[in-house]
């Protein structure tokens, strides 16, 4: 209840934009389909403190890290050393006063100040975010909420910065499900977007795969052996509410369809593993493929009219498109003798793959049209499950490229990996929330 | 005077004479037994007393190469039910523990493969209370959804080939682990052979 409240709180108060940038930029600073990205280089000194308390001291180092942190994930910015910085940090946060010359001077084209109070046990932050050359104000934001709401506050800010530069709302609210066997059991976690608060969402002991949100990221549907059988679990996040597919054989890989309480997933009760749309209760809609064989891994174009899946029709794993209208299906891949985990880029452009060759496994991605592929690993352990973030601008994966496997992010281009988080035991099958 | 003299002497002689009787009188009696039995009569016992001896120690023989011989002809119809137990457990064993493998991303099963089942459906139709489930493995190499599915094919595989010798559909259930169960957790070509397979679970 007192969570709610304070979620409430924080809502009710930040919406406070100033400055001319009540629209958005005219073009794109980022632009965010050019593979050869330009990181912008950006200034964040340090958070101004109004009243010089300790703990507003502490506050304030700490969200000017985590401001830094969140921007650099992206991979759209170069952050600035602040020890480079001509002037004391904390001196100018109002545009009449800043000096932009001593931020140019030092390379930054984007440049943040903010401050933050401290009173009882609520803290004010406020983020002004400007262009050095142009000497102008992109946009400000002021929160106000309780003081453990910091990392909230940052992120909206992030998240407005990312909306400004390149016309999207970015990440950072979404967060990554993935499978960990920390436990002892493969069992599925989810964790925000940065790997911070892993948190465990199964806990039968037994095997937990293929983690699938819900486009409005309430659901989740999985497959477990709880019960013995590979079975497919559908789960309401908050409530006790769900459905169960335990029909014989196999029930796994689930998708849901864009925007609809439906989904996507291999079937294998009738003898051969087949892709069925079921109602988000657990009933069969229809089946989706009618090929004897392997058919696995569906995922759906964004306007839900197509899907992507792995078949071995013709003899191998490979990736095919079928579009649902008109029921035909064409292969996509045929490069490689073991494309699988196909996952279409929410930006409707690329479909990224995992493909094995001579017993390496790397990522891919490849355009709907089947042209242009490029990969995005080079052989460094096994580079598998692949999934895109919200914006289609940042990929998760697993590798073992350290030894055990682990969750990594990379770029759309291949730029930029780094490891997400630090558990025990091994992790796999990450899958980025809406 | 004379008379007394006598009977002095009488006396001198008797009570030494008494007394001699008086010693004598244990040995006497003591050698009583001796005067009854004479050599002969002991021989003729000793022998009775041997004769019965034998006689008894020959039942005591018989009796233990009775009861030996019905121990050794009880021993060997135990031999031969535990030999037929074992060979019962053995058979119940290897039908659990000969797996079936295969090659990298197939189902097909291989001529061995198809031995094995063969032997596996004459034991199941030797043992038709039994219910089996058929599991499916795959090795670690490729991604784990793929292998799901690729693990329900070869479980299928080898319950499609038993139905067709004559066993019941009923008896046989397939599950698929894919990846996620290695018999053997190597990250090499024997480790991978191995775990490409269909193990058989008596329920």
């Amino acid at each position: 209840m007192l969570k709610y409240y304070k979620t409430i709180c924080l809502i009710a108060i930040t919406s406070f934009i100033f400055g001319s940038a009540l629209c958005r930029a005219e073009y794109d600073y980022i632009n965010i389909s050019d593979p050869f990205l330009r990181k912008i280089p950006i200034a964040i000194p340090l958070l101004k403190v109004v009243s010089g308390t300790q703990i507003e001291e502490s506050v304030a180092e700490n969200a000017s890290d985590l401001l830094s942190e969140t921007l650099e994930f992206t991979g759209y910015f170069k952050i600035l050393d602040r020890s480079a910085f001509l002037i004391e940090p904390q001196s100018d946060t109002i545009a009449a006063n800043i000096n932009f010359r001593n931020w140019t001077y030092v390379g930054a084209e984007l440049l943040i100040t903010s401050s933050i109070l401290i009173k009882d046990d609520l803290l004010e932050m406020e983020f002004r975010l400007y262009d050095t050359f142009k000497e102008q104000l992109l946009t400000g934001k002021r929160y106000k909420g309780w003081i453990n709401n910091q990392r909230k506050m940052v992120r909206r800010f992030c998240s407005e910065i990312i909306y400004y530069l390149t016309g999207n709302r970015g990440i950072f609210e979404s967060k990554i499900a993935f499978v960990s066997t920390g436990s002892g059991n493969k069992e599925i976690y989810t964790c925000e977007f940065d790997g911070y608060n892993p948190m465990r969402l199964t806990n039968n002991k037994s095997i937990n795969l293929f983690p699938a949100w819900s486009s409005d990221a309430k659901w989740i549907a999985y497959t477990s052996y709880a019960k013995g059988n590979p079975d497919l679990y559908i789960k309401h996040l908050k409530e006790k509410r769900g459905a169960v597919v335990a029909r014989k054989g196999i029930n796994i890989t689930p998708a849901w369809a864009p925007g609809k309480f439906e989904l996507a997933a291999t079937l294998s009760f009738s003898g051969d593993q087949e892709i069925y749309l079921l109602t988000g209760t657990g009933k069969i809609i229809k089946r989706l493929t009618n090929k004897w064989g392997i058919d696995v891994s569906p995922t759906w174009s964004p306007d839900g009219k197509k899907i992507a899946f792995v078949s071995n029709r013709s003899g191998t794993p490979q990736i095919y498109i079928k579009d649902l209208d008109s029921g035909l299906v064409k292969r996509l891949t045929f490069q490689g003798q073991y494309n699988t985990q196909p996952g279409w880029s929410p930006r409707d452009d690329r479909i990224v793959y995992c493909s094995g060759e001579n017993g390496h496994f790397n990522i891919y991605t490849i355009g709907i049209d089947g042209k242009n592929l490029v990969q995005l690993t080079d052989n460094e352990g096994n580079n598998e499950s692949p999934s895109w973030s919200l914006d289609g601008s940042l990929i998760a994966f697993s590798s073992t490229r350290d030894g055990p496997s682990r969750i990594y992010i990379t770029t759309a281009y291949g730029a930029d990996q780094r490891r997400l988080l630090v558990l025990p035991g091994e992790q796999t099958n990450p899958k980025w929330s809406p | 005077m004379q008379k007394k003299l006598w009977i002095n002497l009488a006396l001198l002689l008797v009570i030494p004479g008494l007394l001699f009787i008086v010693s004598c009188g244990k040995k006497v009696i003591k050698s009583e037994p001796s005067i009854i039995q004479t050599p002969e009569d002991e021989k003729a016992i000793q022998a009775k007393e041997a004769a019965e001896k034998a006689r008894k120690e020959a039942i005591a023989r018989q009796q233990a190469r009775a009861i030996e011989e019905e121990r050794l002809v009880e021993e060997r119809q135990l031999n031969r039910e535990r030999a037929a137990k074992r060979e019962i457990m053995a058979a119940r064993q290897r039908f659990e523990n000969e797996d079936i493998n295969f090659e990298f991303d197939s189902s097909r099963l291989l001529p061995v493969a198809r031995e094995i089942l063969k032997k596996k459906a004459k034991w199941l139709r030797n043992n038709p209370m039994v219910t089996v489930i058929i599991e499916g493995h795959c090795d670690e190499r490729g991604t784990n959804e793929y292998n799901l599915a690729l693990g329900d094919r070869r479980a299928n595989s080898a319950k499609s080939f038993l139905i067709n010798l004559g066993i019941a559909e009923l008896r046989l259930t397939t599950i698929s682990y894919g990846e996620e169960r290695p018999l053997d957790p190597g990250h090499n070509k024997q480790a991978w052979r191995k775990n490409r397979r269909v193990h058989f679970v008596i329920k």
